[in-house]
């Protein structure tokens, strides 16, 4: 298969100038490649596996016992796992929705001629770059009830955004938001600028409204990499874990991976906790191929 | 490139040399980072005039202590020879062979009788009562209060209180008193607030505060000795416990439901509360002018007794134990004899630390060297402590999970509170065959 697909070496370059055959090069590139993806990635992820049917601990010298499903079986039992699922599901959805949202309106926004355009894109990515553990120790301060920046602008007085059993999710996607949603705007935009410029000069000479307009042109064409935005946005969104680690200790912001972290580092039930993964994973790898599905149908249209 | 080699096998002869024991020049000792660290980091200066070994104490913040002296042990690491490690690991640590066992060590020097009884039960004994011994005590600890003597001693304060109450205000002697005085401080439209509690749910925090409690309130968390936690964790006086912890959370600043030690010395340090919770580890920064703008009129007081007359007072602080992947396991143990000996444990409390020594803790100069030493000496022996199974984290969880809901959140009554989380207590012991 792999050499079916290799293209043959140009003779001028200097790996040919060299002597080196296609072959060489594969084994020099690839083979390091595939050992370290096998030694890293995949080694542990059969090694947990096993784990995962046994009541090991690591912190315990007592040898591991094969228990069969009951790990899988007490987990998904467990009504407290439920609910950090409940609670990651619903954070998942708000934070990518909102991503998409404002990000996609801010891209709109730029897809045309202003001046400074540039240097406007560059700073709405700003956010970005910036550390997860910095980004939410500074919200942290900007919440602050007593003290906090956003209270005082927006004239709230002395609310509770994280101490607020019902808010204190939403307070943290919103930190989300402001840091993700430059990353969709990106891609989106790379999406906006290729959509062909005489389908707008179309749609104008046929009198089309501007809805018509965003909804049959704007929409489909940009959709594919949208998807693909969100695809990444969902995943990240799904694993999140030092945001709200670092900004709230509410029960209803135990994401799945917090309960995971505690079950594994500070309870150190290694075999419940691999199970506890390997139930994330599927789901994860789920939703992916959901996705990934539909974008493929998007693409085809 | 030939010196490059030379200089290269020089280099690893030379590492070779210094992590052989016989060559031990060098202890390491992990902690967590709080003044204390710092202060045996001075102590063992003097170790190291004497004897020519270097000791470093090697910190990282409390957040991920657990984790880090965990991770280590499983990995059977050598990076630390002795490590000043939480009571509720004792279970752990010895059932998983990270400690080495000092019972004969204790027996040969006496470590029983020398340090105070509560300190020797709770830091260095697991199994309860089994004669085993895996820790020197070190930094004795345990939950007391801080409150602000301005505000107390106000006599506009002093006669609005007594007219109110019907009786003097005063440092509270009884939880009772503690509730009505909370209450009587806090006035949200001043940006003044009644009382500072530990409410993070993270690790023990809030699980010690509720502790304070349930304690004075003449409870119990369990039977230690036969795991049973039906009837003794959901007990009618344990309700009463949490449901005025959760009374005394609507007397704390806005926004206080993440809060452990660093925060509630901010309430006395930021003018918000009238008293504060804290382990008596922090008090030293409450009477540092720099630390405290209101040091001069900062105030301390013994956790207050329960309706029942019982006073107790949650455990901190911790044991100091050798790691068995040390390889320089004899001379900690020589660095332990010298830790116990009467001068050093002298020069330990005049450094700053909370000595377990009994000789020491009970002699008049150090209950006078600070205005919370007395109540420290008198809390030392009234001290109880949580669960140290090898599964505390998981009691601890189950714990969080069911108590931070109500006292934060206001779900469910303390009762159901209780049932549910001597049910997940129950559970837990079954699954590690402790109960029957």
């Amino acid at each position: 298969m792999a050499d079916l697909v290799m293209t043959s070496l140009d003779p001028n370059s200097r790996a040919a100038a060299r002597g080196w055959s296609d072959l060489t090069i594969r084994n020099l590139f690839i083979i390091p490649t595939i050992a370290f993806l096998i030694i890293f990635n995949i080694f542990p992820l059969l090694y947990s596996l096993g784990y995962s049917f046994t009541d090991f601990r690591a912190s315990t010298n007592a040898p591991a016992n094969w228990i069969g499903l009951q790990n899988y079986k007490e987990l998904l039992n467990d009504d407290f796992i439920w609910r950090n699922f409940t609670i990651t599901a619903k954070y998942v959805i708000i934070s990518v929705a909102g991503q998409v949202i404002v990000g996609f309106g801010l891209a709109m926004l730029l897809n045309r001629a202003i001046p400074f355009k540039g240097l406007i894109t560059t700073l709405l990515l700003l956010p970005m770059m910036l550390s997860m553990a910095v980004v939410g120790l500074f919200w942290k301060l900007l919440y602050d009830p007593s003290f906090g920046i956003i209270n005082y602008a927006l004239g709230l007085g002395k609310f509770e955004w994280l101490a607020d059993p019902d808010m204190a999710l939403f307070a943290i996607a919103i930190t989300d938001i402001w840091m993700w949603s430059p990353f969709v705007m990106l891609l989106s935009l790379a999406g906006l600028s290729a959509v062909p410029q005489h389908l707008y000069e179309a749609a104008e000479i046929d009198r089309a409204g501007p809805f018509y307009t965003f909804f049959r042109i704007t929409l489909p064409l940009v959709l594919p990499i949208l998807m693909i935005a969100i695809i990444f946005r969902t995943m990240e969104a799904f694993k999140t874990f030092d945001l709200a680690f670092i900004m709230a200790s509410q029960p209803t912001t135990e994401l799945i991976s917090i309960r995971l972290y505690k079950m594994a580092f500070l309870e150190w039930q290694t075999g419940k906790s691999s199970a506890f993964a390997y139930i994330v994973l599927i789901m994860v790898v789920g939703i992916t191929n959901i996705y990934v599905k539909y974008l493929n149908k998007v693409k085809e249209r | 490139m030939k010196t490059q080699v030379t200089g290269l096998l020089a280099g690893a002869a030379l590492s070779a040399l210094t992590v052989s024991p016989l060559w031990a020049q060098e202890l390491v000792i992990f902690w967590a980072e709080w003044d204390p660290a710092n202060f045996l980091q001075e102590l063992v200066l003097d170790y190291e005039d004497e004897t020519g070994i270097v000791v470093t104490v090697e910190t990282t913040p409390w957040s991920d202590f657990q984790t880090k002296a965990f991770t280590e042990f499983n990995a059977r690491g050598s990076a630390y020879d002795m490590i000043v490690g939480d009571s509720q690991w004792l279970g752990a640590a010895s059932e998983g062979g990270h400690y080495v066992d000092l019972t004969d060590f204790f027996a040969q020097h006496n470590v029983g009788e020398i340090m105070a009884p509560a300190t020797v039960k709770y830091y260095a004994e697991y199994p309860g009562n089994s004669g085993k011994f895996w820790a020197i005590p070190a930094e004795g600890d345990a939950v007391g209060w801080s409150y602000r003597k301005d505000w107390f001693e106000d006599p506009a304060e002093m006669s609005a209180f007594n007219a109110k109450y019907g009786y003097d205000l005063a440092p509270p002697e009884t939880w009772a008193q503690l509730l009505d005085i909370a209450e009587f401080f806090h006035r949200p439209d001043e940006d003044r607030y009644g009382v500072a509690i530990y409410t993070d749910n993270s690790y023990d925090a809030m699980v010690m505060g509720v502790e304070n409690a349930i304690f004075s309130y003449g409870g119990e968390l369990g039977d230690f000795e036969s795991y049973e936690v039906d009837g003794i964790l959901n007990s009618a006086e344990n309700a009463q416990a949490l449901e005025d912890y959760k009374r005394l959370y609507g007397y704390t600043p806005p926004g206080w439901a993440k809060s452990f030690f660093v925060e509630n010395n901010q309430a006395i340090t930021e003018n918000l509360t009238a008293m504060s919770m804290n382990y008596f580890a922090f008090f030293p920064a409450l009477l540092n002018e720099a630390t405290n703008p209101n040091a001069k009129s900062t105030g301390f007081f013994a956790n207050p007794a329960g309706p029942t007359g019982a006073q107790h007072a949650a455990l901190g602080g911790q044991g100091i134990s050798v790691i068995s992947y040390s390889e320089n396991q004899e001379a900690s143990m020589k660095f332990l004899e010298w830790f116990i000996q009467p001068e050093v444990q002298q020069r330990w409390a005049d450094l700053g630390g909370y000595t377990a020594h009994a000789e020491t803790l009970s002699s008049d100069a150090f209950r006078n060297a600070t205005p919370y030493n007395e109540a420290f000496y008198q809390t030392m022996f009234k001290v109880k402590d949580f669960w140290a199974v090898p599964e505390f984290a998981e009691l601890l969880t189950a714990a969080n999970q069911r108590l931070y809901p109500f006292i934060v959140g206001d779900e469910g009554t303390a009762q159901e509170t209780l049932d549910l989380l001597a049910d997940d207590w129950k559970k837990t012991f079954e699954k590690y065959g402790r109960s029957q």
